[in-house]
């Protein structure tokens, strides 16, 4: 441990703790711009807003990049320092436009904050605005890198966290600026639409494409019958939105506000997430118990993973599991099941997902089986943050709502459901009902704590019945590597498979931690979200997927059995390889 | 340039740097001196065989003035910004230049045949200001004199292509 003084406080902080965050714990906020609370992130230095001054030492320090030493005696702010911190602000003043009213991160801006925080009225030096045109090739993440203030957060993430290599810094000095890898446009590049580089953007540099204009639309014209789902990890997050503590589960307040907004049903991604483990955990009993096919098996709810995977790893394709994503297999549901149940005209039907992701923007077109009704299945996917100011336009007072259920038949859900949002969660709900489906018993106990936490590779085993299950997940894309490596390795040495059963998520902590969530993740964060949705887990009376008394009764009604050739045609895809630079 | 040529060429010269710390610029070096520029193409031979995202690549390349991504073209100007030229007018001969050749400085011209660039100081401040075209330098530069010197390359160029 290292003791310091902190603006005359007592501060007892681990070794190699910044001067930043051990001020922080002192209750003390040193402003910065491009250092992100999120551990995942390393400090660049390159804002110079949190310079401090050491007693003893002429120069000022960054606070950022500066571990605490034994006996420092450190001032964070006095009249000289607040006015060269005011210079750096009005510094970065001088090259940001001044697009404050229409720029996607107006009131939710890190350096919109500073300016208001310091009190700027004017603009003393003269505006030099570079002239780099706006990226939105990807139709989901959206770059202007004019805004972009350099603190290389998103490069950092997509690189280090993500292994992706979509995003860097091209040129040198004044003329640096954050481009697609090899400057060319960013549909072109390796990205995978994670959306990470807009969820730690400090500015309106990086955002997701909004469609709630489409939303809106689809739900102004009186032809259309818009129904809405939300996904697991929306629920504990949106609430940050309307002033809940982190981690409150709001999920029967959504489905209020989005009867009142004009939904004629409200679904929930939960219920097919239900369908994804009947689907997933049918599967892999195929590969496991009778030797179908090939193990590892992995899952593919994560779009960011599938793209990330026909990109870099092609020759994991096989091992992938066909089943869908949760969000693909409601949207399919509703077009052809619900459709059928209620005497809708399909072709009258709008599916809209909220989703914590970006990359769901990309997935509702990435192949032709996302159209498996005859219509492509969701319509609209709306993020967290973008239903969000939704509810704001509709004059909603989200706070104070009533809470109201959802609607029958794609409605309810099991735990095993709400779990999908955290990293380990796919895994848990699969076990559970594998674990049923293998033996025809009851769990004693639904619970695997192994495979929940942010860790970044998790790797344990279950034993079911006597046969060893050897399981492994993974969150964050850089962790990937690691595990398909040992994958590799076994396999070329003949040796047994390390792992039956692998879980991807791209995001580091799983959806509660996606590029469509609220902005300022950190691991605090990412845990009291996850929390929120294991306490929706123990809350519900049904744990377990196949226990579902509406899954059963959709497999009765509509699909047959899982794996089913009605099943497969509707619930499952296919995966091709990818080049990584499409030129 | 046949792909499966370039593929060899590339590889080639790779694999006298492979494993060896930094490889990457000077792989980058040697290319450029082949093809007087880095292709894009060469790029993304480079990024597979030596396991380096483009992304890198192109960091390397953007960050060094030396690199470029362009074909140079058949004569480069280089117009002197020195202290001493500078003060002569650089800035206003580089204008014109720039007005002539419809380039900005690091760019080439439509057809290829001039590449505009700034230097700094070419070591002989008497002659003031100062361009250089190819290895010929000329001092003492006056804007109204810039047109003929181009068309003389122009020209020459001519001759060649009806010879």
């Amino acid at each position: 441990m290292v003791k310091a003084l902190i603006n005359g406080i007592k501060v007892e902080v681990p070794e190699n703790t910044t001067i930043l965050d051990a001020a922080r714990k002192a209750q003390i906020k040193i402003p910065t711009l491009c250092k992100h609370p999120d551990a995942y992130l390393h400090a660049s230095a390159a804002c110079g807003i949190c310079l401090v001054r050491v007693r003893g030492n002429r120069k000022m320090l960054r606070a950022c990049s500066t571990p605490l030493e034994e006996g420092m005696d450190i001032i964070t702010h006095d009249p000289e320092i607040v006015s060269i911190r005011r210079t750096v602000v009005e510094l970065f003043l001088s090259n940001h436009p001044n697009e404050c009213l229409t720029c996607g991160r107006n009131n939710n801006c890190e350096l919109q904050s500073l300016v208001a925080d310091f009190g700027i009225r004017e603009e003393f030096f003269d505006k030099i605005v570079r002239n780099i045109p706006k990226d939105d090739s990807t139709g989901n993440v959206v770059l202007e890198p004019r805004k972009c203030i350099n603190c290389g957060r998103c490069v950092d993430v997509c690189q280090n966290v993500q292994d992706v290599w979509a995003l860097t810094f091209l040129q040198r000095g004044f003329n640096t600026r954050m481009a697609p890898a090899g400057d060319i446009s960013l549909a072109d590049s390796p990205c995978v639409r994670c959306g990470q580089c807009a969820a730690h953007c400090p500015t309106g540099a990086i955002f997701e494409k909004d469609d709630s204009v489409l939303a809106w639309k689809a739900l102004r014209d009186p032809e259309q019958y818009c129904v809405v789902q939300i996904a697991p990890a929306v629920r504990v997050a949106l609430g940050e939105a309307f002033g809940f503590p982190i981690g409150a589960n709001v999920t029967k307040k959504i489905y209020t506000a989005l009867r009142r907004m004009g939904f004629k049903a409200i679904f929930d991604t939960n219920f097919a997430a239900d369908v994804t483990i009947m689907e997933e955990a049918s599967e892999f009993i195929e590969r496991f118990a009778h030797k179908k096919g090939p193990l590892p098996l992995i899952t593919t709810c994560c779009p960011s993973w599938v793209d990330f995977m026909e990109k870099f790893h092609h020759d994991m394709i096989p091992h992938f599991s066909s089943a869908k994503s949760p969000h693909e297999m409601m949207g399919v549901l509703v077009k052809t099941y619900y459709a059928e149940k209620n005497k809708i005209d399909p072709a009258k039907l709008k599916v809209i997902s909220v989703m914590p992701c970006t990359a769901k923007k990309f997935e509702i077109s990435r192949s032709h089986e996302m159209s498996a009704s005859g219509f492509q299945d969701v319509d609209v996917v709306l993020t967290t943050r973008e239903l969000a100011r939704m509810i704001k336009q509709a004059g909603i007072d989200f706070a104070n709502l009533p809470e109201e259920e959802c609607d029958p038949v794609l409605g309810d859900y099991s735990g095993a459901g709400t779990i999908f949002g955290a990293t380990g969660g796919v895994m848990e709900a699969a076990l559970r009902t594998a674990y049923a489906f293998v033996t025809g018993k009851k769990l004693p106990k639904v619970e695997f704590n192994n495979v929940r936490g942010l860790k970044g590779v998790k790797e344990t085993s279950v034993n079911i019945e006597g046969t060893e299950v050897r399981i492994a997940v993974a969150h964050g894309l850089a962790n990937v590597e690691y595990v398909l490596n040992q994958v590799r390795k076994a396999q070329k040495e003949g040796k047994p498979l390390p792992y039956h059963f692998i879980e991807v998520m791209a995001c580091p902590g799983g959806c509660v931690g996606g590029g469509g969530q609220p902005y300022g993740v950190t691991d605090e964060l990412r845990t009291a979200r996850a929390k929120g949705l294991y306490t929706d887990d123990e809350a519900q009376t049904v744990r377990c997927s196949h226990e579902n008394p509406y899954v059963q009764q959709l497999y009765k009604e509509f699909l047959g059995k899982p794996l089913s050739e009605k099943a497969h045609h509707l619930l499952h895809t296919k995966y091709q390889p990818l080049p990584i630079y499409r030129r | 340039m046949d792909k499966e040529l370039l593929e060899r060429e590339v590889k080639e010269i790779a694999d006298s740097w492979k494993g060896k710390e930094g490889n990457l610029i000077m792989v980058l070096h040697q290319i450029q001196n082949r093809y007087g520029y880095v292709p894009r193409e060469v790029s993304l031979i480079l990024s597979e065989i030596l396991d380096v995202p483009l992304a890198r690549i192109y960091e390397v390349i953007t960050f060094y003035h030396f690199f470029r991504l362009t074909p140079p073209g058949k004569h480069t100007i280089s117009v002197c910004m020195g202290t001493a030229c500078y003060l002569k007018g650089g800035a206003e001969i580089l204008g014109e230049l720039e007005h002539l050749l419809c380039v900005k400085p690091g760019e080439t011209t439509k057809d290829g045949q001039f590449h505009l660039e700034m230097v700094r100081c070419l070591g002989c401040c008497g002659l003031a200001p100062v361009l250089k075209i190819g290895e010929k330098v000329y001092g003492g530069v006056k804007k109204k004199d810039l047109g003929d010197i181009i068309a003389h390359y122009s020209e020459e160029t001519e001759t060649q292509v009806t010879a």
